[in-house]
């Protein structure tokens, strides 16, 4: 067994923040994440990126991040998955098939966010992929989509891809945008108007111009999307239009990945205004159990930079409960990080507003759409159980099967919730949220058998 | 089918894909190169038979489950492509020898 | 305040059963049940319907578990004509494997003692040395000395069961009312009143069957069910092709081709968290039953809490203070959910419990006073 001060889990922005952070402040930190090399999502691979890159500066910036981790003390270990955690502090970790238990007197999820499922008529098409897969086939293997290529919905990630598509030589035939009208309505009354928020508003908008300049048609107000095709994409085809297509890139926004916290079960609190589960967390990251913390946007949406600085005020913050720090020194140190994510806060509740989904992204209407994809189950299906008496997603899923596949409810969860939400008439802050089980990502029965357990 | 857009890195990792070679640069996954190599789909569900293929690239969907060296059902989106390896799509449920 | 001719208070394997047949007897019932968080056992069930194992020493519990499993197809068939479920029922015999001589000749007794003790019901069993076992399980491990073998065993999907006994209740005009934990009601002889989460109920007839939550509700009824939460997990892999014919005791494949893995016996209070040293103890004993179920995947698992009476029979009684008040308690969900549905559900709607299920009672816990 392996004993650290600070464990964190995940090596997007927050966590490389909160560890390099707390390893300067002398805490002995560990930092596990499955992927083979630093930077999360939204810098991933980044260490190979080369100056240039269609993917543009913002996603560049984040090589110092990564340079930081190496240069620091931090234990970092990649390849390597959580497939347990104890509430108590122990984390059960999975490496090139071997197991390790880990004993750490204080933890961070640091576990960033998932993109929202879009179930669409036919999402499960091969050829239909979500933005961000094609933002990282460009970023690990310079790939880019082959032939007419289709992308659809809304939120910030939409444009930013398009144009690294158009920069990389694979401009979409066409961007449908799902904005429901009234966003604009709602969204105009929370302009950010301070200069804080003026600054990346206008980046936004710029991204957005240079892809319409660079000639890709724009619908705008789409419903009623659907994929067509026999056993791969054909066509894409929307109330009042239609175009044959061999790819179609959906993106609506992305929400925490809760599957850790939820597995732990952490209190989590529904957001009414970014249409998401989410750990309820005080200003520090704490959670309802003593020893967790969680940073970054697997707390909530709130982009790269407020990433980074929410692991900062974690690494702070444990440093203090650790003892290495005494709270006046936790707290001035906190605060021009506070203030520095103040600012990002009116651009958020803008952005929050304008791309909000429509509801039938949360709870297609029709029947047939495919809801769990695991296991293949209909929305018309989740309905007809949620009228015989499953009250909730856990009922739910011992009568459809619903979470029973290897994703555990990380894709369907939010899915059926809105559903279930729907059929019962119910707020979703009601119906409650499913659990995950260890393990959190499947082993072997021979590698459980077989793993080294004088400290189980 | 994805193709490397213009200027891309070197692709020199060769790897297997249901028997037809194709080459990726370090760091691509091997979900990357089932893509690169021209297939459509990478597995047939247990459940229906369906054909999917990679959906989040991440790690969270599970639709990339391929067969790589010889061992099924693992995520090729987290698995990076390492020179020689053999990878081919997974048709339906588990196949076990028990009695090899 | 809406009248029922019966309320069946917990909507778990137990309560849905006893639902369905009083439903099917033409008894207007309320099936009360929690929300969506409680403890739930019938969610963590393994899923046999098991017969073999039951009753050393208790041959009353050897034959009820026989008889449910007797009437087990039929309800099956019930169901799924009702429902258009199929709960997976298959009964192909079961196995008991055993580990060295040891384990082999603790159960070669065992199964000895039950024959003896079945007296004319009879108790039919053989005793596989590991050739045989090899012809009937495929790729045993080198470890397995042997197996038990009966006739009566066989398997099914316990959430499927769940979920077509609360449709064929629902279809059949049963009132299911979630969202309900019972804390009080008021008890007279043939008369009782619960309130529900959206309004009161009442019936001349009331059956507990809450799980664990029988424990604090019994006493409302002049009824004593002194059931422990035990511990048990289980793991289950990816869907595999068909390779097992026969399920056992701890191995069984479902129907859509998942292997299930068990199993154990935890006492660790209200405790559902998984622990991975008896997660690990599973899949040892697994791989050395069958080691090709090393390179399967384990997709998940859980860990739930059975309704365990203190000498692991069952507790069927009604009150004798108050008449109309009964109990059912057991860990044996799915294998006696025939029992229940067909031959315990007509004893409710008759109004008193058969004679045969008297040494089931509560009273055979009460210590005898020094004489």
């Amino acid at each position: 067994m392996t004993r650290v001060e600070f464990a964190i889990v995940g090596a997007g922005p927050a966590g490389i923040a909160a560890a390099t952070l707390a390893a300067e402040l002398g805490l002995d930190t560990m930092l596990v994440d499955e992927q083979g090399s630093p930077g999360g999502q939204i810098y991933r691979a980044v260490e190979r990126a080369r100056p240039g890159s269609p993917l543009g500066p913002d996603y560049l910036a984040g090589a110092p991040l990564a340079a930081a981790l190496r240069a620091s003390r931090v234990e970092y270990r990649p390849g390597t998955g959580l497939w347990h955690v104890e509430p108590e502090g122990r984390l059960y970790v999975a490496a090139a098939g071997r197991t390790e238990t880990i004993l750490a007197r204080r933890i961070l999820l640091a576990t960033g966010a998932i993109e929202r499922p879009v179930p669409i008529a036919g999402w499960t098409l091969p050829g239909v992929i979500t933005v961000g897969a094609a933002q990282i086939l460009l970023k690990t293997a310079d790939l880019v989509p082959e032939g007419r290529m289709v992308l659809a919905g809304q939120g910030p990630l939409l444009y930013l891809v398009a144009q690294q598509l158009v920069r990389a030589g694979a401009p979409p035939a066409v961007i449908l945008e799902t904005t429901p009208p009234a966003n604009y309505r709602q969204a105009l009354g929370a302009l950010p108007l301070r200069s804080a928020g003026v600054r990346p508003l206008l980046k936004g908008l710029l991204t957005i111009l240079a892809v319409r300049s660079a000639g890709v048609p724009v619908r705008r107000g789409v419903c009623g999307l659907h994929a067509i095709g026999g056993e791969s994409l054909e066509r894409v085809v929307w109330d009042g239009g239609e175009i044959a297509a061999d790819h179609l890139l959906l993106h609506e926004g992305v929400i925490p990945n809760v599957q850790v916290g939820l597995a732990l079960q952490l209190r989590h609190d529904w957001d009414e205004h970014q249409l998401c589960w989410r750990p309820a967390l005080d200003p520090w990251g704490q959670t309802s159990l003593p020893c967790i913390a969680v940073a970054g946007d697997a707390g909530s949406i709130a982009g790269a930079d407020a990433a980074r600085l929410s692991g900062q005020l974690a690494a702070l913050d444990a440093a203090m409960l650790l003892g290495h720090i005494d709270q006046r020194e936790r707290d001035r140190r906190a605060q021009p990080i506070r203030a520095a994510l103040g600012r990002d806060r009116a651009l958020r509740h803008f952005l929050d507003r304008l791309y909000r989904p429509a509801r039938s992204v949360l709870a297609p209407d029709d029947d047939e759409i495919v809801v769990c994809r695991c296991e293949e189950v209909s929305a018309g299906h989740v309905r007809r159980a949620a009228r015989l008496g499953a009250t909730g997603p856990n009922q739910l899923k011992a009568f459809t099967r619903c979470g029973m596949g290897p994703c555990q409810g990380r894709v369907c969860g939010p899915v059926v919730a809105a559903v279930l939400a729907d059929a019962l008439d119910k707020p979703i802050a009601e119906i409650g949220t499913w659990r995950p089980r260890a393990p959190f990502k499947p082993v072997t029965v021979g590698a459980l058998a077989d793993a080294e357990t004088a400290d189980w | 089918m994805f193709r490397p857009r213009p200027d891309a890195m070197p692709a020199t990792v060769p790897v297997i894909v249901e028997g037809r070679l194709v080459h990726v640069p370090p760091g691509a996954s091997a979900a990357a190169a089932v893509l690169a190599a021209g297939f459509r789909g990478i597995r047939e569900t247990p459940v229906s038979g369906s054909k999917r293929a990679p959906y989040c690239m991440m790690g969270v969907c599970f639709d990339c489950l391929a067969e790589i060296d010889g061992v099924p059902g693992r995520q090729s989106c987290m698995v990076e492509a390492q020179a020689g390896m053999r990878i081919r799509r997974q048709i339906g449920a588990r196949h076990i020898d028990p009695t090899p | 305040m809406e009248r029922f001719d019966a309320i069946v208070v917990g909507g778990g394997l137990v309560g849905s059963a006893i639902a369905f047949g009083l439903g099917r007897a033409g008894l207007a019932t309320a099936l009360v049940d929690e929300g969506d968080v409680a403890f739930r056992a019938s969610r963590g069930n393994f899923g046999l319907v098991w017969v073999q194992s039951k009753g050393d020493g208790a041959p009353h519990y050897q034959r009820w578990t026989r008889r449910s499993a007797e009437e087990w197809p039929e309800l099956a068939a019930e169901l799924l004509d009702r429902t258009g479920i199929a709960v997976g029922h298959r009964r192909p015999g079961g196995l008991h494997l055993c580990l060295g001589a040891d384990e082999l000749d603790e159960r070669r007794r065992r199964m000895e003692r039950m024959q003896r003790q079945s007296g004319n019901f009879g108790f039919e069993y053989r005793m596989l040395e590991r050739d045989e076992l090899a012809g009937m399980l495929p790729g045993i491990g080198p470890a397995v000395s042997g197996a038990s073998w009966t006739p009566y065993d066989g398997h099914a999907n316990p959430l499927a069961l769940l979920h077509a006994l609360h449709k064929g209740f629902v279809e059949k005009g049963g009132r299911y009312l979630p969202n309900t934990t019972v804390h009080e009601a008021a008890a007279a002889p043939c008369d009782f009143r619960i309130s529900a989460a959206n309004g009161d109920i009442a019936a001349p007839r009331v059956v507990l069957a809450a799980g664990l939550g029988n424990a604090g509700l019994a006493p409302l009824f002049a009824l004593d069910a002194p059931v422990r939460p035990q511990r048990g997990q289980i793991l289950v892999t990816e869907r595999a092709r068909p390779l097992l014919g026969l399920p056992t005791t701890t191995i069984r494949q479902t129907v859509e081709g998942t292997i299930m893995l068990g199993d154990s016996q935890e006492d660790v209070g209200f405790d559902t968290g998984q622990k991975p040293a008896v997660m690990q103890a599973i899949a040892r004993r697994a791989v050395l039953s069958l080691p090709w179920l090393r390179d399967l995947q384990i997709v998940r698992a859980w860990a739930a809490l059975r309704v365990m009476p203190p000498d692991g029979l069952p507790i069927y009684d009604q009150s004798e203070r108050f008449p109309g008040a009964f109990t059912a308690n057991c860990h044996s969900g799915v294998t006696l959910a025939a029992a229940h549905a067909n031959l315990f559900a007509p004893m409710i709607a008759a109004g008193g419990l058969d004679p045969s299920l008297d040494l089931f009672s509560a009273r055979r816990f009460d210590v005898p006073t020094a004489s």
